[in-house]
């Protein structure tokens, strides 16, 4: 780690000591090159060696010059540290001018290094010796060895700056539509992987990767893409998230997974409407989810349902969503008027009333609404028009299972969410829900409605998870009040945080991470509170504004930085004159 | 000073109409006094001084006032009506103000900034944000263009992409103008608007709030730099303790020894000025 973290002191600040590393890197620049060369190829050697004796594991490692999954990862490293070495010297210095390539092939090299190590300890664990460690695999260990070490010793050049990189649109929308591509077949390839090895090997890879691109500034680049074709990346996570089920043939196993993830995501991003716009701390936010399910689970016609009336789905959506943000109101009314640690202990208390009235109003204390602990079960498929949810149906030679027919209910209601999101995120209630957050006592003195503001960003957020809530009635087929407990809003709030507030993508980020690691690593579940409480921690150290930052939130966490303010500023003076 | 163009006009004896009168103001924190029961009376189209030592209760005249503090007694009456102390009231009347400590929002652009002085006087709710009506669209672009419009007013037409924060001193204070301007009010408060400035600026800063009397906003100052107060209102008064000591014009207040005497002559005015925002 300490050797990641150096770089960034090695800005041409004034007063600058040049440290050990410095020097080193001034003695051996040119060697630092071969070096990397000589590692990737010595990896990408290894890539097409056996790594395993034993052909069970991880996939077949063990045939040589054909290379299994893992190892096509290597080489995909390879290939990927060739062109950052060809940039930094050699035919790509062209690219090389505007990316970081010497940091990004420490990053990728360490990445690699880190990847292969855990490869072979899984190997060796497995198969229980070192022995079972075929040459191939020390190869490739000692080629990622010397790509991080040469990596680190190439001497850093100043860049400049991506903002002004002059592409053809064909190129950026071209990229975008690439990363979707590249995003929607490694969604399905995850999600393929039954080996939780694999799955967190191919985690790894990914990371590295990220990283690594991170370091060389492409992902500041792609930021400044995504805003220049907003309607393509919208439209390319759409059409991604919109195939995804087509790639699973109609097996339910990942589409399960994919929806609970959706829910999650759908209702994380109603409650970012509360935290990152209006910035009010609900840690009780699961009890609307909650308030939708069950209005939805009464009116169904499950022979447990508690109410007689019947209606069409559509109007138990409505109703949900209502019966939810009349909660919130009744909540929000009294606690609004009260900063926002009192808020957040208000909001505690009242997820855990929701729970505990659920759970009571089982006849014995006051009406049978909801059969207390017993939940109510059976709630049957959602039935629209001749349109069961239940069956498996055939479109275009796919077939799509049950879980897919709610993904898709899902995906329109999340892109409802969505657009209530951002719409009202640019809009005169937006701009009042950021006057309140950035000086509250200013924003009343020039007229800013602030409790009726704060209401209503309680009342909508509560609005949408209601309506999220009655979906998942349907889908987890039974409503029990142990769905609904405060670990629950613990981390939706964690999506939140982590993925970043008051952006749509990162939370679905969030959202995904959250749902689909203990899912898919089984070692996970057990530790995931452990697990998650430290990445927490360590988001709030080095990025507290979250994977993907809002600008005013990225501001707003590092008001001290006048370097980011000014670029920022840059980017909208840029933005301007383009358009 | 040189400012020959803008030189003030004879001050209206009786001329405009009255259209802020505050009556007995008392304001009280525990067991001290801030504010013990003043008066003050602004004619349309007037500038008002508000002068006083440190402490004297200035700013916490001005936020009982716009309704910050709810008055222990005393009532404000703005254009023949009684405000209630409630902030969001008194800005839909017609009375905005400024802050003594600049307090803008600065994560903001400018525009922005002045935008959000606009909230009061637009209306476009959820359902209207939401789906994007033609309500929505040409509210959102009066919003904008009013908002530029103010900017190019106070002279920061070009900044208006900058973000708050990184404006030099002298045009946040502007900015800060601009947003109160914003709300369309019939009065404006402006809680020392020069503090801190450089000649060049106070000048600047005059310049601008006799143009925004020129254009029919009567402007009540708290300002501490007696020169620029005594060339620039038509009334003044002076605060002592929480009390009115002096008011009138600027030559007698000026040439009035108590007032003098309260600035330089005893050395116990150094409490805390209770009010500070």
């Amino acid at each position: 780690m300490s050797t990641v973290s150096t770089p960034t002191q090695i800005a041409p600040t004034p007063g600058y000591h040049p440290s050990r590393i410095d020097g080193l890197r001034e003695q051996h620049g040119r060697l630092a090159w071969l070096l990397v060369l000589t590692g990737l190829v010595v990896l990408a050697a290894g890539c097409f060696l056996s790594w395993s004796y034993d052909p069970e594991i991880l996939g077949n490692l063990s045939i040589s010059f054909n290379p299994g999954s893992l190892q096509l990862f290597m080489l995909t490293a390879a290939v990927l540290a060739l062109v950052y070495a060809l940039a930094y010297r050699g035919p790509l210095r062209g690219l090389g001018v505007w990316i970081d390539s010497a940091k990004a092939l420490m990053v990728l090299g360490i990445g690699a290094l880190g990847f292969m190590a855990i490869t072979l300890a899984v190997v060796a664990v497995t198969s229980s010796g070192l022995i079972n460690i075929d040459p191939g695999g020390w190869v490739s260990l000692v080629g990622s060895l010397v790509l991080a070490v040469g990596g680190s010793l190439l001497e850093r050049r100043p860049t400049k700056d991506t903002l002004h990189a002059q592409l053809p649109a064909w190129v950026e929308i071209g990229t975008i539509v690439v990363l979707m591509a590249m995003l929607l077949f490694g969604a399905a390839y995850a999600l393929g992987q039954t080996d939780g090895n694999i799955f967190g090997l191919f985690l790894v890879f990914v990371v590295a990767v990220a990283w690594s691109l991170f370091a060389a500034g492409f992902f500041t680049w792609l930021g400044i893409v995504a805003q220049r074709h907003r309607r393509v990346l919208m439209l390319g996570a759409f059409a991604v998230a919109f195939l995804f089920p087509f790639t699973q043939n109609g097996s339910d196993a990942n589409m399960s997974i994919a929806t609970q993830v959706l829910i999650f995501a759908a209702t994380a991003l109603g409650l970012n409407i509360v935290v990152g716009l209006a910035g009010l701390l609900d840690l009780g936010y699961i009890a609307f989810l909650g308030a939708g399910a069950y209005t939805a689970a009464t009116l169904s016609t499950s022979a447990f349902a508690t109410i007689g009336w019947k209606p069409p789905f559509l109007v138990v959506v409505l109703l949900g969503a209502i019966v939810a943000a009349t909660l919130g109101l009744i909540i929000g009314t009294p606690t609004l008027r009260v900063s926002g640690d009192y808020l957040a202990i208000v909001t505690l208390a009242f997820g855990e009333i929701f729970r505990l009235s659920m759970s009571n109003l089982d006849g014995n204390n006051g009406p049978d609404l909801t059969h207390g602990p017993n939940g109510i079960p059976a709630i049957p498929d959602l039935q629209i028009g001749s349109f069961n949810f239940g069956d498996e149906h055939t479109i275009l030679g796919f077939s799509l299972g049950r879980f897919a027919n709610y993904y898709f209910v899902l995906l329109v209601l999340a892109l409802v969410i969505i657009t209530v999101f951002s719409r009202l995120n640019n809009s005169r209630i937006g701009r009042g829900w950021v006057a309140i957050r950035e000086d509250e006592k200013a924003a009343e003195a020039m007229g800013v409605n602030v409790f009726g503001l704060k209401l209503f960003a309680f009342a909508s957020g509560a609005f949408l998870a209601g309506m999220a809530g009655t979906v998942k009635a349907h889908q987890d087929v039974s409503v029990t009040p142990d769905q609904y407990v405060f670990l629950e809003s613990a981390f939706l709030l964690a999506a939140v945080v982590l993925g970043g507030m008051g952006t749509v993508a990162g939370v679905f980020i969030g959202a995904t991470i959250l749902k689909l690691l203990p899912e898919k690593l089984r070692f996970i579940s057990d530790y995931r509170l452990l697990i998650f409480g430290v990445l927490l921690v360590l988001m709030m150290r080095v990025r507290p504004e979250g994977i993907i930052a809002s600008q005013r939130r990225q501001l707003e966490f590092h008001e001290e930085d006048e370097a980011l303010a000014e670029r920022i500023e840059e980017v909208h003076l840029e933005e301007e004159a383009q358009t | 000073m040189t400012v020959t163009h803008s030189a003030p006009a004879a001050p209206p004896a009786d001329g405009g109409a009255v259209i802020l009168q505050a009556s007995g103001v008392i304001m009280r924190f525990g067991g001290l006094t801030a504010v013990n029961s003043v008066d003050l009376t602004v004619r349309e189209g007037e500038i008002v001084g508000l002068i006083g030592p440190n402490g004297a209760g200035k700013t916490t005249f001005f936020n009982c006032l716009t309704g910050l503090y709810k008055p222990t007694e005393g009532q404000v009456i703005f254009n023949g009506a009684v405000l209630p102390p409630k902030p969001r009231a008194v800005v839909l009347a017609g009375m905005a103000r400024t802050f003594q400590n600049i307090r803008l929002f600065n994560n903001m652009t400018a525009l922005e900034n002045v935008m959000v002085g606009r909230y009061c006087r637009t209306s476009s709710m959820a359902l209207t944000s939401i789906f994007r009506g033609p309500k929505f669209r040409r509210e959102e672009a009066a919003t904008r263009a009013r908002a530029q419009e103010l900017l190019d007013y106070v002279g920061l037409g070009r900044s208006s992409e900058l973000l708050a924060r990184n404006l030099p001193y002298g045009d946040q204070r502007r900015l800060e103008i601009a947003r109160a301007l914003a709300t369309d009010p019939k009065v404006l408060l402006l809680d020392e608007p020069t503090a801190g400035m450089n000649p060049q600026e106070t000048r600047q800063a005059s310049d601008l709030i006799f143009k925004i009397r020129d254009s029919g906003i009567a402007v009540v100052v708290i300002e501490h730099d007696m020169r620029f107060i005594f060339n620039l209102c038509d009334r003044v008064l002076c605060l002592v303790r929480g009390e009115t000591l002096v008011e009138g014009s600027p030559t007698q207040v000026q040439s009035d020894p108590r007032v003098i005497e309260a600035y330089i002559g005893t050395g116990d005015d150094d409490e805390d000025e209770g009010a500070s925002t």
